[in-house]
């Protein structure tokens, strides 16, 4: 373990593989490395340094502002849709730097999918809402269509309200199956990495809890990377937990050694409620 | 503690402030409402009689004295407002596309919508003198070609507006959503946003046909009129306004018959536009 007490005055340092024990086997999915992030001249991301684990879920928590949906939105180049933000330094998926301006950002984005607070249905069929992203880099046939459609609506435990009402529109539903439809629309591209951002604030308990098992579930094949203000949430679905503060990364380490026996004080205040 | 009833003299402030603003209110709807129904209910009465002859939709405009109908001044403005809305509304919605999805607060993207405000709001007078010196004061001749351009031009500004302002209702998220997913830009706009804002961007067209089609001063400058029938764009293309505007003005009883024909017609059309759209849109979303 290289966190110490220090942390505050040196950005943390944490390697994944120190804690392969606890964790299981991982490999790191992203690496990321001394990363800053501007949104104009505001400084939103400072020096954050940590992996992300493959096939793990790593959780992001913090109060408002600390920068965990602008560290997920890094991860994706989302920012790059605006011209007044920008990123320095290093994210590294597969030997690349994926902040390397040259990349194709369609592409990495077909990689790393992601998953917002509000639901984002198309304005079109349910059915066209998941085959959409399909289409944008596969070719298949009505019949594998429909297939990896039904395939992505079983894997957000969509299906069965779903697969009698394929035409109508993805407006028609609650915002409960919204929310597990966009999830549904991610993972039908077959992504590597699925972002979620807060996917669970507007939403109410029962559909929470099918988010949750629904993420437990996609682990197995996805990098998942949760941005949430519910501790609890972040206890129960992640693997590893990192904890933001005035975009900063404060402590980052398994789940239950961040809930159990933080190593920073700011951790503790922020998890016992003891924050501000 | 404060006197939390009836009769709170705040709460009771308040509830009166509400009946005389909903009053208020209620006038001027009641005032708006009554001249228009003014203008339909005159229109009705003095152009009613000429709209049911079915002489008025197959015969040519008459000189004085004579029996006819309007059918060349019909068929030269559905001519014209037509190939004038084709010229427009692809110039209109692409540039109102780039306004919102890529100028977006750019420096060319504000002194675009800046000039189109111009344009918008400048006098349709202007418009036809325009075509006229560039492009009749040339030809040596009023033409059906001149007047489509005229209205053409008097659509863009409408068509851009429109477009701008109901692909920057589409919530920004929708766009990320989209881009998410490793969807082009252009893809994005085509198949997500176009589908989000559709209605509206539709609706901007027919306000813009709305307007056209009751256009007069740029047509006198450009198209002229034609007593005869003809649908030669290179000659000049009788109109509706044109016609209403001759006619309504002549001593001639008959004349001024066919001019409130013509004016209702109109009136009926643009308000058929606007019905068969709510319609369609109903129907759709």
């Amino acid at each position: 373990m290289e966190t110490s007490a220090t942390a505050r005055t040196q950005p943390p340092r944490i390697e994944v593989a120190a804690r392969s024990e606890q964790a299981g086997e991982t490999r790191a999915k992203l690496t990321v490395r001394n990363l800053d992030f501007y949104y104009g001249s505001y400084h939103a991301l400072k020096s954050i340094t940590m992996d992300i684990a493959e096939r793990r879920v790593t959780a992001f928590i913090g109060p408002s502002g600390c920068g965990k949906s602008t560290l997920l939105r890094v991860f994706n180049r989302m920012y790059s849709l605006y011209p007044e933000q920008r990123a320095e330094g290093e994210i590294i998926m597969d030997g690349e730097n994926l902040l390397d301006p040259k990349r194709d950002v369609s592409l990495i984005r077909a990689k790393i999918g992601m998953v917002f607070q509000k639901p984002t249905p198309f304005p079109m069929a349910i059915y066209d809402n998941i085959a959409f992203g399909v289409r944008l880099f596969e070719n298949l046939n009505k019949r594998d269509m429909d297939e990896r459609v039904e395939w992505a609506l079983r894997k957000a435990a969509l299906w069965e309200e779903v697969k009698d009402i394929l035409g109508q529109s993805g407006h028609s539903l609650s915002g409960g199956q919204q929310q597990r439809l966009c999830i549904a629309r991610g993972i039908a591209v077959k992504p590597e990495i699925l972002l979620l951002d807060e996917p669970t604030s507007a939403l109410d308990p029962i559909s929470t809890a099918k988010i949750e098992e629904l993420v437990d579930e996609l682990k197995r094949e996805f990098t998942i990377a949760i941005v949430t203000h519910n501790m609890q949430q972040a206890a129960r679905v992640s693997d590893y937990t990192a904890y933001m503060y005035l975009g900063e990364l404060v402590e980052f380490d398994v789940t239950d050694t961040i809930f159990i026996k933080p190593k920073q004080k700011a951790t503790e205040d922020y998890i016992t409620g003891r924050f501000g | 503690m404060s006197d939390i009833s009836a009769s709170n003299p705040v709460y009771r402030a308040r509830k009166r402030n509400n009946r005389v603003m909903l009053s208020v209110s209620a006038l001027a709807l009641a005032f708006g409402l009554f001249w228009l129904a003014w203008i339909l209910a005159t229109l009705f009465y003095e152009g009613g009689s000429a709209l049911v002859r079915a002489t008025l939709y197959y015969q040519m405009t008459p000189p004085p004295g004579a029996d006819g109908g309007l059918a060349n001044a019909i068929a030269g403005s559905l001519l014209m407002v037509v190939v004038g809305t084709l010229i427009g509304t692809p110039v209109g919605v692409m540039a109102g596309t780039y306004l919102a999805e890529y100028g977006r607060n750019g420096w060319l993207a504000s002194a675009t919508r800046f000039l189109n405000d111009v344009l918008l709001s400048a006098p349709s007078i202007v418009i036809g003198l325009f075509v006229y010196s560039v492009y009749v004061a040339q030809a040596k001749h009023f033409s059906g070609w001149a007047g489509s351009i005229a209205l053409g031009l008097l659509v863009i500004p409408v068509v851009v507006r429109t477009t701008d302002d109901m692909l920057k209702l589409v919530p920004s998220s929708l766009r990320e959503a989209a881009a998410a997913l490793g969807c082009p830009t252009w893809k994005m706009i085509m198949q997500v946003t176009y589908r989000a804002a559709r209605t509206g961007i539709v609706t901007g067209i027919l306000l813009a046909v709305a307007r056209v089609s009751g256009e007069t001063a740029p047509l006198l400058f450009t198209s002229l009129n034609n007593q005869f029938w003809s649908l030669n764009m290179n000659a000049p293309m009788s109109n509706l306004p044109v016609v209403i505007f001759q006619f309504a003005m002549s001593p001639y009883e008959d004349w001024q018959r066919l001019a409130w024909g013509g004016a209702t017609l109109i009136t009926l059309a643009v308000l058929l536009l606007n019905i068969v759209a709510r319609v369609l849109f109903k129907k759709t979303t």
